[in-house]
């Protein structure tokens, strides 16, 4: 009889440590998930920031790259025209050297 | 194409001369501004060396197959046409990048594949000049491959993602615009033909000249 006055007494206690547990565990969860408002993100961590929105110290000149692009493509169209003018002047001149002893060559 | 040279020269001079003014003039676009403004001159330059790269690619198929020592000229000066255009585009293309993608390179299909192709005709040329007697047929097969790759190169930004635009920008592309880049690519095949003449007359020269040393020694 007293023995199954403590397992009693033993399983009630337990019931409510477990009962104090849930209830302290949940609440915090319960209240943050439905009460508190979460404040919203900031828009630089939700995505695209368009670049003319960025600091100035962000922004880099576009002149600067257009400029280079343009002396790029002009400096090897140019390079190219004139190393293709010179290697046929060359190969011309030689044509003409060597048609030259050739035909001193059959007059001998 | 000796009558034609002269005013196929006046014509590239007056298109080169005024393809800036119309690039200046062009509408800006929304987005990217004046950075947009180099792709008048990047997009025109691979289209010449699409072209060049298809010059070579036909005329070395000519040369493997049917032995023509005259398609073997055109393959060089379309090998070297596709190189130094491509290198205008390889630097032009970056220049945009920094601005528009906030880095000069990626590592993307279209980015990648235009530099392996690139990278093929300066092979071709690397071949012809150090590979040693015979090596204008195994340039011939390289110059073949090349020309294979040019539409994978065109057609990657269909299909797969990556981060240049796509070949629909093109087709949209704003009135103002419009005839503004058809204009500069225009400009860029008349250079080209007239560039492909001249660069195929000097490989003529040194095959005479070649057959003079011989008739020399003989």
């Amino acid at each position: 009889m007293v023995r199954q006055r403590e397992v009693r007494r033993r399983v009630g206690r337990f019931v409510r440590t477990l009962f104090l547990v849930l209830v302290l565990g949940l609440v915090p969860t319960g209240s943050a998930e439905g009460g508190i408002p979460q404040p919203p993100a900031p828009a630089a961590q939700e995505g695209f920031v368009p670049v003319d929105q960025l600091p100035p110290d962000e922004q880099l000149p576009a002149a600067p790259l257009l400029i280079a692009a343009y002396a790029v493509a002009w400096l090897a169209v140019f390079g190219y025209l004139w190393s293709v003018w010179q290697r046929l002047s060359r190969v011309e001149r030689e044509i003409a050297e060597v048609s030259r002893r050739i035909e001193a060559g059959a007059r001998r | 194409m000796t009558k034609a040279f002269l005013p196929l020269t006046i014509l590239a001079a007056a298109m080169f001369g005024y393809a800036p003014i119309m690039i200046a003039n062009a509408p800006f676009e929304s987005t990217m501004g004046l950075v947009q403004k180099i792709f008048y001159f990047h997009a025109p330059s691979w289209f010449v060396m699409f072209a060049g790269a298809f010059i070579c690619g036909i005329a070395s198929f000519m040369f493997l197959f049917r032995g023509s020592r005259a398609a073997d000229q055109y393959a060089v000066a379309g090998a070297e046409i596709a190189t130094i255009f491509g290198l205008i585009g390889m630097v032009t293309g970056p220049l945009w990048g920094r601005k528009a993608w906030g880095v000069w390179w990626q590592w993307d299909a279209r980015l990648t594949l235009a530099m392996i192709v690139w990278l093929t005709f300066i092979a071709y040329l690397l071949l012809r000049r150090y590979g040693g007697p015979g090596s204008n047929k195994l340039a011939a097969g390289v110059g073949l491959f090349g020309a294979a790759n040019i539409p994978f190169v065109y057609l990657s930004v269909n299909w797969w993602r990556t981060i240049h635009p796509k070949t629909s920008v093109v087709p949209t592309l704003g009135p103002g615009m419009r005839g503004t880049f058809w204009f500069c690519v225009a400009a860029f095949m008349v250079l080209m033909t007239l560039v492909l003449a001249v660069r195929v007359r000097l490989e003529r020269g040194k095959a005479q000249l070649d057959e003079l040393y011989l008739s020399l020694e003989d």
